[in-house]
């Protein structure tokens, strides 16, 4: 018996057509997420309560603005990728679903370069 | 063969949940959570650029009863998400895909992240000093 459907019959029938990609990085960033997501929350655990004086002598420290920018950048690429799986799963009509992926990215991309940005400006302006 | 009414998954209706089927659908549920903690993550880090009084307000709302709630929502769903990723991540290569791993390896990501958002709020309580 053959388990694997025809090439002929699944061409053209992908959600996204670039599977291989989207995969991959989701794998990628997901491992980096694991020290990455860890070293944040030990972080948050100290900034506690923290003002704003406390929380820039901490981004200040050597290290954690590149690990944040890390973080931030793999959150948000990991984040808007697993999103769009989840709207390809569930959205069926094809303008909607097209318009929520695209969406999901302005988004992601959006709010991952504001908080790099800020990172910047927190670590470079006294 | 018609592209337009293939079906999509999953068929939530006509499936029985189990140990497996449960923790998958949370494992989704906690990355699309994530996914926003991500944009309050954004807000939080932004709110220092605006100064200290923006700051000190982001912080008072994460401090209240209410932020303490969702930091608790997000910190489970972290550590949840993170154990059974890491599980994902050792099906990708080929690891513990029999039933007997999947069960064994699917309670011990529950007993991790309920263990991890214990110890991380008593740390976070510590740290803030018993308030
Ligand atoms: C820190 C922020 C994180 C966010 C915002 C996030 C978000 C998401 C989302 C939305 C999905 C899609 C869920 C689905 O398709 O059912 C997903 C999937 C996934 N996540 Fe995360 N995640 C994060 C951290 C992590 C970490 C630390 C790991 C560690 C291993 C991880 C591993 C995975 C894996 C392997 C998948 C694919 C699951 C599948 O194939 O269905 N994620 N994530």
């Amino acid at each position: 018996m053959q388990h694997r459907s025809a090439l002929d019959k699944v061409r053209h029938l992908g959600s996204t057509h670039s599977g291989a990609e989207h995969w991959w990085s989701e794998r990628l960033t997901a491992i980096a997420l694991v020290p990455l997501s860890l070293w944040f929350v030990y972080s948050a655990i100290g900034l506690t309560g923290a003002d704003l004086a406390e929380f820039k002598a901490w981004i200040g420290l050597y290290g954690n603005p590149v690990l944040l920018i890390l973080f931030i950048f793999c959150m948000f690429h990991h984040g808007h990728l697993g999103v769009q799986v989840v709207i390809e799963d569930y959205v069926h009509n094809e303008q909607v679903k097209f318009l929520a992926i695209i969406s999901t990215k302005f988004v992601a991309v959006l709010f991952g370069t504001a908080s790099a940005f800020a990172v910047l400006q927190l670590t470079f302006r006294i | 063969m018609a592209s337009e009414n293939r079906p999509l998954s999953p068929h939530l209706q006509v499936y029985r949940p189990q140990i497996t089927s449960i923790l998958s659908i949370i494992h989704r549920l906690t990355g699309v959570t994530l996914a926003a903690g991500a944009l309050l993550f954004a807000c939080w880090i932004l709110a220092a650029t605006y100064g200290e009084d923006a700051f000190a307000f982001a912080q008072r709302m994460l401090g209240s009863w209410f932020g303490q709630l969702v930091l608790l929502g997000f910190t489970f769903a972290l550590f949840y998400h993170l154990g059974n990723g890491i599980r994902h991540l050792a099906w990708d290569a080929g690891w513990g895909f029999e039933m007997d791993k999947l069960r064994v390896s699917g309670w011990i990501v529950v007993l991790f992240s309920l263990l991890m958002t214990c110890v991380t709020f008593i740390a976070a309580y510590t740290a803030a000093g018993g308030t």
